[in-house]
């Protein structure tokens, strides 16, 4: 990381304690914030939250490496998730994963090179009426195809 | 319950701080008696009392893991369930505070059939045979599953290892496969210490405890302190043991082994071969020692007091250069510098305050280091050919004898350091019992140490050495306290102040007339971050001396001490300290005619003179605490 980067980082999360105040429960609205803006929590960021907060830096990444949302590594400017639980398991999920990982040369839990697409897998999203399901970024696309999936995939790209 | 200084409140959630709990009805009924029923039979016990301490006192066991009395409570492990009439579900009794009438069956069928439950799916994902585990005998989770009777593994054993032992740190192993997640070491990283290495991370079945970015132990803010390993129940930490090398050496006819011991371990070794804890083992221990096959056994004792002599002769040249030359720059208070667990602290957390660490080495240094040179040259033994040994009751000693800068000798001034429960695994392994061997004194030319040194063991105890000391040194007179003993320094309290005013003095140190010298004693880190925060406001600015140990009542509460610890046996261990103490006929590290011959054959230009300097003196790194 960059001198320059690191004193941008130190401003906006001194800024976004002063928002929220510097609490405990400050810290997930700040995470928050960080992984919105940065699209990840970097190493560098979670201990200066833990400074302004005054917490330890490991009670800061034990709370990013909790939710799935929050990320300590850098990922793909869209995250793919897809659906894995029963219903959509059900619903064939497998060969939404195959196609997946077939257009956009990665496993799960892998990001491309040119940054663009990160892959993973997530728990229920509520979707299970019109399953499979799978989530990038904030958007839900449901009852997926092979065929759709792989024009889904097209358009991001 | 301990307390916790942090600016945004406290840790711990606010469920897991009980024993403060509203009663039904009013609230001058806090403090007041309620009846209940445990297992049929009627108890009196106050509001607000956990129904585990409730029992316990009845003497009624329940079993726990997550459990420790030094420790938050924590609640996660279940193992503790009972039954409480009227309740849905069963209760952790660790947690659950008696506010009303209630009706508790500590072990109904439901109650040992959970208890069973919670034991085999902890086993179902403990990694490991209990024969090949470090913990084999001392083990709270081979314990509970013999209590319960485990005889298969009901749901499924891991064979494979899912994550790889952490062997980076000089001090701690860490064998996550075979933690049990009973957060123990969390809660004594983060609120017994304040250090916070160690976190829970990530969820459900890959919750793992592990540092930040989970690093390896060696690269992130670790002190090495290994309270963590006291109050791991399973083998998941432990100290990186160097028996083996010890062997070795111990086995090789060129090589002289010598060892030194501390005063620590001799107070609590007993307690790894059955002894109650609070006997000291001092002779029988030198015995055990020369029938393992050290060439030589000395004691750590001798190089206390000489870290009396040259910690006190520094405090008293910054005194002076504070007091007659009106030197701005002095630091002052001094602190103290014999805890390796402390410096590490010191030197991650307030590396600005470095200055005001004492330069003194810590004993163990300090004896390594003239071991090396004045021992060898007297003796005509090639130094390369000594393999030193410290016997300890610490772990951050391992890291200490391995930093690059104790090399003052030529070589490493100290080759291994072993805590308290390796050697006792040493002693078992030589084939003997320890409490029936007969006893036996140390060898000279180190043999003689004074109860001075002796009680470095003891939160206080540096102290309290160092002012028997300086206050004869300055006034000519004893230190005004019955027998020698300064209850000022003793007991368990978290941080101790006192004063000792200076009157009547020797004409060469008048400077100091009517100085009220003002000390301060802490223990543990947590309490150590407190004094430095008072430090940083500016509230230490008329104290002169300041005692700080790494470990919750010092070193007998080390961290490579006999697993369990609690208050209560560091209180048993401390008295024997002091008792043996009383005992001696040497009392004043000034007095040690060892030192003496030291500072006239060796050392010949005194305390802090150049050659002392070259050899017990260090300095110190500024870490800081940004993992970059």
């Amino acid at each position: 990381m960059l001198l320059s980067e690191k004193n941008a980082m130190t401003e906006e999360i001194e800024e976004l304690c002063s928002n929220y105040g510097s609490y405990r429960e400050s810290l997930l609205p700040i995470l928050n914030d960080i992984q919105l803006r940065f699209g990840y929590v970097s190493e560098f960021a979670q201990q200066e939250i833990a400074r302004v907060l005054d917490i330890h830096p490991v009670e800061v990444y034990g709370v990013v490496t909790f939710y799935s949302f929050l990320s300590p590594k850098r990922l793909g400017k869209y995250i793919i998730r897809l659906c894995r639980t029963i219903s959509c398991d059900m619903a064939e999920k497998s060969s939404i994963a195959r196609v997946l990982e077939r257009e956009l040369g990665i496993r799960f839990g892998e990001t491309t090179s040119d940054m663009k697409f990160s892959l993973e897998y997530t728990n229920c999203l509520g979707m299970c009426d019109e399953s499979p399901a799978m989530l990038i970024n904030e958007q839900v696309f449901t009852k997926l195809t092979p065929h759709r999936v792989a024009e889904i995939i097209r358009k991001y790209k | 319950m301990m307390e916790y200084s942090k600016k945004n409140g406290d840790r711990a959630p606010v469920a897991s701080k009980p024993l403060k709990v509203a009663p039904h009805g009013l609230e001058s009924d806090i403090g007041s008696k309620v009846e209940v029923e445990i297992n049929g039979k009627a108890y009196k016990v106050p509001i607000g009392m956990t129904i585990l301490d409730a029992c316990k006192k009845q003497n009624i066991h329940i079993p726990t893991l997550c459990y420790h009395e030094d420790l938050c409570l924590a609640g996660v492990c279940r193992i503790c369930v009972v039954e409480v009439e009227g309740m849905r579900s069963l209760q952790a009794a660790c947690t659950y505070p008696i506010t009303n009438r209630m009706k508790i069956k500590t072990s109904s069928e439901q109650v040992r059939k959970a208890r069973r439950h919670v034991i085999d799916l902890l086993l179902s994902e403990h990694y490991g045979e209990c024969y090949s585990c470090h913990r084999n005998g001392n083990c709270e989770l081979q314990k509970l599953s013999k209590e319960y009777g485990v005889d298969s593994y009901r749901f499924g054993h891991v064979i494979e290892r899912r994550h790889n032992v952490d062997h980076s740190s000089y001090s701690v192993v860490r064998d996550m496969d075979k933690c049990v997640l009973c957060k123990r070491c969390v809660r004594t990283c983060i609120d017994l210490q304040e250090v916070g290495v160690l976190e829970s991370t990530n969820r459900g079945y890959d919750t793992t405890i592990t540092t930040f970015n989970d690093l390896p132990l060696a690269e992130v803010i670790c002190i090495n302190c290994g309270q963590c390993i006291n109050r791991c129940p399973t083998a998941a930490l432990r100290a990186n043991d160097p028996s083996h090398f010890i062997w070795e050496a111990i086995d090789n006819p060129k090589k002289h082994v010598v060892c030194q011991t501390a005063p620590s371990p001799r107070a609590a070794i007993g307690e790894e071969f059955g002894l109650a804890p609070g006997h000291s083992m001092t002779k029988q221990l030198n015995t055990a020692l020369r029938m393992i096959g050290f060439d030589r056994v000395f004691d750590t004792n001798f190089a206390a007091d000489l870290t009396i002599m040259e910690e006190g002769t520094e405090l008293l040249l910054r005194l002076k250069r504070s007091l007659v030359n009106g030197d701005k720059s002095v630091h002052l208070p001094q602190f103290t510098s014999c805890s390796p667990g402390w410096v590490k602290y010191i030197e991650h957390f307030y590396p600005e305050y470095l200055d005001y660490l004492s330069s003194c080495k810590s004993p163990q240094q300090m004896f390594g280091s003239l071991l090396k040179t004045f021992y060898a040259e007297e003796h005509n033994i090639d130094p390369a050919e000594i393999v030193t040994v410290a016997i300890m009751p610490c772990s951050a000693k391992k890291f200490e004898c391995n930093r690059p800068e104790m090399t003052a000798s030529g070589f490493k001034d100290v080759d291994f350091g072993l805590t308290t429960r390796e050697l006792a695994q040493m002693i078992r392994e030589a084939g003997l019992r320890l409490p029936e061997l007969p006893p036996s004194n140390f060898d000279d030319p180190f043999g003689e140490a004074s109860g001075a040194g002796l009680i470095f063991g003891a939160t206080g105890g540096v102290m309290e050495a160092a002012l028997r000391t300086a206050y004869e040194l300055v006034t000519g007179r004893t230190v005004p306290f019955e027998n020698l003993n300064i209850e000022a320094c003793r007991g368990m309290e978290g941080i101790k102040q006192a004063s000792v005013l200076l009157t009547g003095l020797k004409p060469e140190w008048a400077f100091l007339e009517g100085v009220n010298l003002k000390f301060m004693i802490a223990h543990g880190t947590a309490n150590a971050k407190k004094v430095m925060e008072m430090l940083k406001a500016g509230e230490l600015a008329d104290f002169h001396f300041i005692e700080i140990m790494g470990c919750p009542g010092g070193c007998i509460g080390g961290g490579g001490q006999p697993i369990p610890t609690s208050g209560e046996i560091r209180k048993l261990r401390a008295k024997a300290i002091y008792e043996e103490d009383a005992g001696l006929p040497i009392r004043k590290s000034h007095e040690n005619p060892n030192v003496n011959y030291i500072y006239e054959k060796f050392l010949t230009d005194g305390p802090c003179g150049h050659k002392s300097h070259k050899l017990l003196h260090t300095h110190y790194v500024k870490r800081g605490k940004y993992i970059v």
